[in-house]
């Protein structure tokens, strides 16, 4: 194995990252820390508890959710679709490491950035209402698999783009609206049994109440389904992956 | 000479159904510089495309240093440097980071001391911290240059290194180009410019329609193809080339003032002797002449000339 183009690979992102601090750190904690003025204080005020806990705490698990999954898509999409749009995409194809090295490169950094983003909304949510977490460790399982399957979602995204717009496309016309839909703001428990229903083929709900769970016990549907889930997604972006090395989809011809 | 690259019966042939390059048999010599030149869309990047590893062959077997470059493909990269016709490179990172980057990506331990030397033989040490966006087209060529030797490759390929480089940077590439040579590295480098592998190649190979139309030492092909011409500016001109003067086959020019004779620089005798007496003889005149030789570039345009 290549270890020192992986490594490579990872630091030169995380340099990106670094760079543009601006645009990758600070700028999705502010949008959180807005989130929680307006939901949390300003409405959340008059909502009574939802299953036991004040609604400023109760949608601090969404919303940490939210932007490690849009987070790691855009890394991740935009890592891989870069060097495709400038052209430098000519040396991974032409350096001596195995397609599997370039994915470990790419994403784990891009997994990397929005773990440590989602760590820093944590902080920042500490900050606006008291927290606990009752299985910390179930909690970084949960945040770390998500952004590990999402950087891979990203990267089949950046993969499979060949213009801004659909670099765009997928994280704003399918990601999001699932993301809010998926319980960020709300328990699914609370919808009409037919809307529930319906949530339930949103992957995005298996990610969140599991990670709600982590905090506070409360979960929409049971963890293993979650996890499970949650597994399932990685393995069929893992599958898509594949193909597209096997293939050379979109990366030679 | 042993080959370094060994390319057997290789066909390509793209998605739309276009062939791209049709049997290509090609032995590259370690040491050598081996230019390639055809016209535009003859097939030189897809060739060196597929050797790198950026296109997929649709037949054939290729061997970088004995490794298949499928099956051992990364002992066979890691022999390879490419330096592509394009300026593609990361606008936002330093000269110094972007290159160090490339050796990492080809598996090589960390060696500043490997890099500094790569960035002073390309002038480029004084930039080391520059972003890559605000230097010059030429010194970005010379950062691709850089990148390509930053892993201290044996082949290394230049595809169109001085595609619009002024003339001074041009003869500096050059001389990059031959210490490298001096150094043990194998060139290949496709150029438009034939008065750049007629200066700079051993061999040259020339591609046309996606096939090698020829392989050849570059002196032997100068030899072989070359003519050379002797013109005679006369003393006044002349309506008619006299009968008496007819084995010689010459030309006369428009307006009659010149005679133009041609004859192969291999031949045992040129016959020049001979006509010069002839002349006298027929009492024609000439008050100064000149010889002119065949330059690759006429052998190579009668090669891919269409008829």
């Amino acid at each position: 194995m290549n270890i020192r183009a992986i490594q490579a690979i990872y630091l030169f992102e995380m340099a990106r990252t670094w760079r543009t601090l601006l645009q990758s750190i600070v700028s999705p904690v502010v949008s959180t820390s807005l989130y929680f003025v307006v939901f949390g204080s300003a409405i959340g005020s008059r909502i009574t508890q939802v299953e036991g806990v004040s609604y400023g705490t109760f949608i601090v698990p969404g919303l940490v959710m939210l932007s490690v999954l849009t987070q790691s898509i855009a890394n991740a999409s935009f890592g891989i679709y870069f060097p495709k749009f400038v052209g430098t995409i000519y040396e991974l194809l032409s350096a001596p490491i195995s397609y599997y090295e370039i994915v470990l490169g790419y994403v784990g950094a891009a997994a990397t950035k929005s773990i440590i983003l989602g760590l820093i909304i944590l902080a920042t949510a500490g900050l606006f209402v008291p927290l606990h977490i009752h299985h910390p460790f179930w909690m970084l399982a949960f945040l770390v698999l998500t952004a590990v399957t999402f950087s891979l979602f990203g990267f089949i995204i950046g993969i499979w783009a060949d213009g801004f717009e659909k670099l765009q496309m997928i994280p704003m016309l399918v990601v999001t609206p699932l993301t809010f839909l998926g319980g960020s703001f709300y328990s699914v428990n609370m919808l009409p049994p037919t809307w529930r229903t319906i949530s339930l083929l949103n992957p995005v709900v298996y990610l969140i109440s599991g990670f709600r769970w982590s905090f506070y016990e409360i979960s929409d549907v049971s963890v293993g389904l979650s996890v499970g889930m949650t597994l399932a997604f990685l393995a069929i972006c893992m599958v898509a992956v594949w193909w597209i090395f096997k293939t050379g989809y979109r990366l030679k011809n | 000479m042993a080959s370094i690259i060994s390319v057997a019966h290789l066909s390509k042939t793209y998605g739309s159904g276009f062939k791209a390059l049709d049997n290509i048999n090609l032995e590259i010599q370690r040491g050598e510089i081996f230019a390639l030149l055809g016209p535009n869309g003859a097939g030189k990047t897809t060739l060196i495309s597929i050797i790198c590893g950026i296109a997929n062959p649709t037949q054939g077997k290729i061997t970088v240093g004995g490794h298949d470059i499928i099956h051992s493909y990364r002992a066979a990269r890691s022999l390879i440097g490419l330096v592509p016709q394009e300026l593609h490179t990361d606008a936002f990172e330093s000269v110094w980071a972007t290159v160090s980057f490339s050796r990492g990506l080809f598996g090589k331990p960390k060696n500043p001391a490997h890099i500094e030397r790569v960035l002073k033989d390309l002038s480029l040490w004084d930039k080391k911290d520059a972003k890559i966006v605000t230097l010059s087209g030429g010194m970005k060529r010379r950062v691709m240059i850089a990148k390509a030797l930053s892993h201290e490759p044996q082949v290394l390929f230049l595809d169109e290194p001085t595609a619009g480089v002024d003339v001074e940077l041009r003869k500096g590439m050059w001389e990059v180009v031959r210490r490298l040579q001096a150094s043990g590295v194998t060139i290949i480098l496709t150029t438009h410019y034939i008065d750049e592998a007629e200066e700079m190649a051993d061999r040259i190979g020339v591609i046309n329609k996606g096939e090698i139309i020829l392989v050849e030492d570059k002196a032997s092909l100068m030899q072989k193809l070359g003519k050379k011409q002797l013109r005679l500016q006369l003393q006044s001109s002349i309506e008619a080339i006299p009968p008496a003067l007819s084995p010689y086959k010459l030309e006369l020019s428009d307006d009659g003032s010149e005679l133009i004779y041609s004859y192969d620089t291999k031949g045992e005798r040129t016959g020049i002797t001979s006509l010069l007496g002839d002349l006298r003889a027929a009492g024609i005149k000439f008050s100064d002449l000149e010889t002119t030789q065949t330059s690759l570039e006429d052998i190579f345009v009668s090669l891919v000339r269409t008829p």
